[in-house]
C-alpha cells in the first residue's frame, strides 16, 4: 500500500529551525527508510512564493504568483512510501523532525491495491 | 423453556459483535459483515418457531450470516478473493468462543486516525449491534446523516487501510488507553450533555455501559478496563436520581439512595475487587474507587471525604487537569472545611473549568457567606449553557434568601 506523506509547516519557523539544526535527525530518517526499501519518492519543495497556480477559465489560461492557498503553514516536501497499512505510515510520519514544528498529511495514493476492498 | 423471541434477544447481545468481528475478519468487507450479521439475525425468528430454537444458537446464527456472505460474493463474481478466506475460516473455525475477533473490531473501531464520533458510532454498530436509527437518535442526528457517516467510517478503514488487527506489543498500551478513553468520553458526553435541554442523555450513556462491558470482558487482564467498566456502574446506578421530574438536576447529597441500581453498584464493587489484585491504580480505578466511596454511603452525612480528599490526591498525580484540581477542592471543603476548600479553588481559574464558579457557590454558602455565595451562583448561571444546571444553579440562589 502506498501513501503520500505531505510535510508542512510554517515557512519561516521551518527555515530557522534548519539553520539551528534541529532536523539533523533527518538524515537518520531517511536513511532508515532506504535501507527498508520503503521509500518510493522523496523530494523537497523551494518555498511558495516561487509557486506558480494554473487555472483555467472558459478556455481562458489564468496564473497566480503563488500557492493555491494562501498561508504561513506551507507544504514543504512530499514523500511517497510502499508500506503494509497505515500503522506503519503514521509511524514513519512521526519520525520526521518537521512533524515537532508543523504537521504531516498521510494520504493513501488511489492506485495499485489501495483502491480494492479487500484488506 | 426460552421462547425463540427470548433466545433470539440472549443472541443478539451475546453474539451480534462476535458475528461481525468473525465476518470482517473473513472477507475485510464491513458493509457486508454487517449485512450478513443483520439477514442472519431476520431469518432466525421464522426458523426457530418453525424448527426450534438450535442448540447452539450462535453457531447456526455464524454460518447463516456466512452463507448470506458467501451467496452475495458469488452473485458479485467480484468476491472470488474473499469467497476462498472464507472457505478456509469456515474449514478450520473452531467452535469455542472467539474473543480475538471481537478484539481486532474494538482496535479498529477506535484506532486514532478516527474521530471521536466516527470511533464511537462504528463501534455502538458493529460492536453492540445498536441500529442506525438508535445511533441516530443518540446523537441528535437524521437516520441518513448517521448511515452516510458510517459509510464514510467504514471507508476510510478499508481505503487507508487501518489494520484489522489486536496493535502489536510497542503499540498497545497507547491504543488500550485510546480505546478506554473513546468509552470514557462517550459516557461523560450522555452523563452531562455539554448545551442543550437534557441533562442527561440516557441512550449515550447506556451505550457506553455496553461497550464498557464488551471491552472489559475483552482486556480481562487490564485493570483500568474493569475500573472503567466499575465506574460507569457506579455512575450509571445513580442515573434515575439525578435528574428530577421536571428535568432538574438534583445533587448529590439530596438523592434518594434507596433508589440507586444495588446490583449494578454490586457489580461494579466486585469488579473492582478483582481489579483491587492487579498492578498500581490507573486513574479509572481511582474514579471508580471515588464512585465506590459515594456509592456505598448510606446517608449523604455518612460520605467519607477524607478518603475521597486522599484519592483525588494520587488522582491529580496522573491526571493533573482542572477538573480533576476542581473536584479535589471540593473534596477537600468537604473533609476538611469550607474554606480549605475555597483556597484550592482560588488557585483555579474559571476559564479553565465553567464549573468553578458553581463549587464556589457551594463552599461559600456552606462557609456562611451568603452575599459572596450569591454572586457567585449568578457568575455561574451565566457561565452554563446547560439548561437543567442553570435552573439548578437558580433554586439554589433563590434558596439563600
Amino acid at each position: 500500500m502506498r501513501y503520500l506523506l505531505m510535510i508542512s509547516a510554517d515557512e519561516q519557523v521551518a527555515a530557522d529551525a534548519i539553520a539551528e539544526g534541529a532536523f539533523a535527525d533527518f538524515t537518520d530518517w531517511i536513511e532508515d527508510l532506504r535501507r527498508r526499501g520503503v521509500l518510493r519518492v522523496h523530494e523537497g519543495l523551494r518555498p511558495s512564493p516561487t509557486a506558480t497556480t494554473v487555472r483555467v477559465r472558459d478556455g481562458e489560461v489564468l496564473l497566480t504568483d503563488g500557492p493555491f492557498i494562501e498561508g504561513r503553514e506551507q507544504v514543504g516536501g512530499l514523500a511517497i512510501v510502499e508500506v503494509a497499512d497505515l500503522d506503519e505510515a503514521i509511524a514513519i510520519a512521526a519520525g520526521h523532525p518537521a512533524t515537532r514544528i508543523g504537521q504531516v498529511e498521510i494520504r493513501p495514493l488511489r492506485d495499485g491495491t489501495g483502491g480494492t476492498r479487500a484488506a | 423453556m426460552t421462547t425463540p423471541e427470548e433466545a433470539l434477544e440472549q443472541a443478539f447481545r451475546d453474539d451480534w459483535g462476535r458475528i461481525v468481528a468473525t465476518l470482517i475478519g473473513g472477507t475485510g468487507d464491513w458493509d457486508l459483515a454487517e449485512e450478513s450479521a443483520q439477514e442472519a439475525f431476520a431469518r432466525a425468528l421464522p426458523a426457530w418457531r418453525r424448527d426450534g430454537v438450535p442448540e447452539r444458537p450462535r453457531a447456526w446464527l455464524t454460518t447463516a450470516a456466512r452463507n448470506h456472505a458467501v451467496d452475495r460474493l458469488r452473485r458479485a463474481k467480484v468476491g472470488a478473493d474473499k469467497l476462498r478466506l472464507l472457505a478456509v475460516q469456515t474449514a478450520s473455525d473452531p467452535p469455542g468462543p472467539i474473543a480475538d475477533d471481537r478484539l481486532r473490531l474494538i482496535f479498529t473501531c477506535c484506532h486514532p486516525a478516527l474521530g471521536f464520533e466516527a470511533q464511537v458510532t462504528l463501534a455502538l454498530r458493529t460492536l453492540c449491534g445498536l441500529s442506525v436509527a438508535e445511533i441516530a437518535r443518540a446523537f441528535a442526528v437524521s437516520e441518513a446523516s448517521m448511515a452516510k457517516r458510517l459509510v464514510r467510517t467504514r471507508k476510510k478503514i478499508v481505503t487507508a487501510r487501518i489494520p484489522y488487527r489486536v496493535p502489536p506489543a510497542d503499540l498497545l498500551p497507547a491504543r488500550t488507553a485510546a480505546v478506554l478513553g473513546v468509552v470514557y468520553l462517550l459516557f461523560n458526553e450522555g452523563y452531562a450533555a455539554t448545551s442543550g435541554p437534557d441533562l442527561l442523555r440516557t441512550d449515550l450513556c447506556a451505550a457506553a455501559v455496553r461497550l464498557a462491558a464488551a471491552v472489559a470482558e475483552l482486556l480481562p487482564g487490564d485493570p483500568e478496563a474493569q475500573g472503567l467498566y466499575a465506574l460507569l456502574l457506579l455512575h450509571q446506578a445513580r442515573a434515575a436520581t439525578r435528574v428530577d421530574a421536571a428535568g432538574g438536576l438534583i445533587p448529590l447529597e439530596e438523592q434518594d439512595r434507596t433508589r440507586w441500581n444495588r446490583p449494578m453498584i454490586e457489580d461494579g464493587l466486585a469488579l473492582l475487587r478483582r481489579a483491587a489484585l492487579a498492578g498500581p491504580l490507573g486513574p479509572y480505578r481511582l474514579q471508580a474507587l471515588i464512585a465506590a466511596c459515594h456509592a456505598t454511603a448510606p446517608i449523604a452525612s455518612a460520605t467519607d471525604w477524607p478518603q475521597i480528599a486522599g484519592l483525588y490526591d494520587d488522582l491529580m498525580v496522573l491526571v493533573p487537569s482542572p477538573t480533576v484540581r476542581l473536584n479535589r477542592a471540593i473534596a477537600v471543603g468537604m473533609a476538611i472545611g469550607p474554606e480549605a476548600g475555597l483556597a484550592l479553588l482560588d488557585e483555579l481559574s474559571t476559564a479553565d473549568v465553567p464549573l468553578r464558579e458553581a463549587a464556589r457557590a457551594d463552599l461559600l454558602r456552606r462557609a456562611g457567606r451568603m452575599a459572596e455565595a450569591a454572586e457567585a451562583y449568578r457568575r455561574a448561571i451565566d457561565l452554563t449553557r446547560n439548561q437543567a444546571e442553570q435552573r439548578y444553579l437558580r433554586g439554589r440562589l433563590a434558596s439563600l434568601g
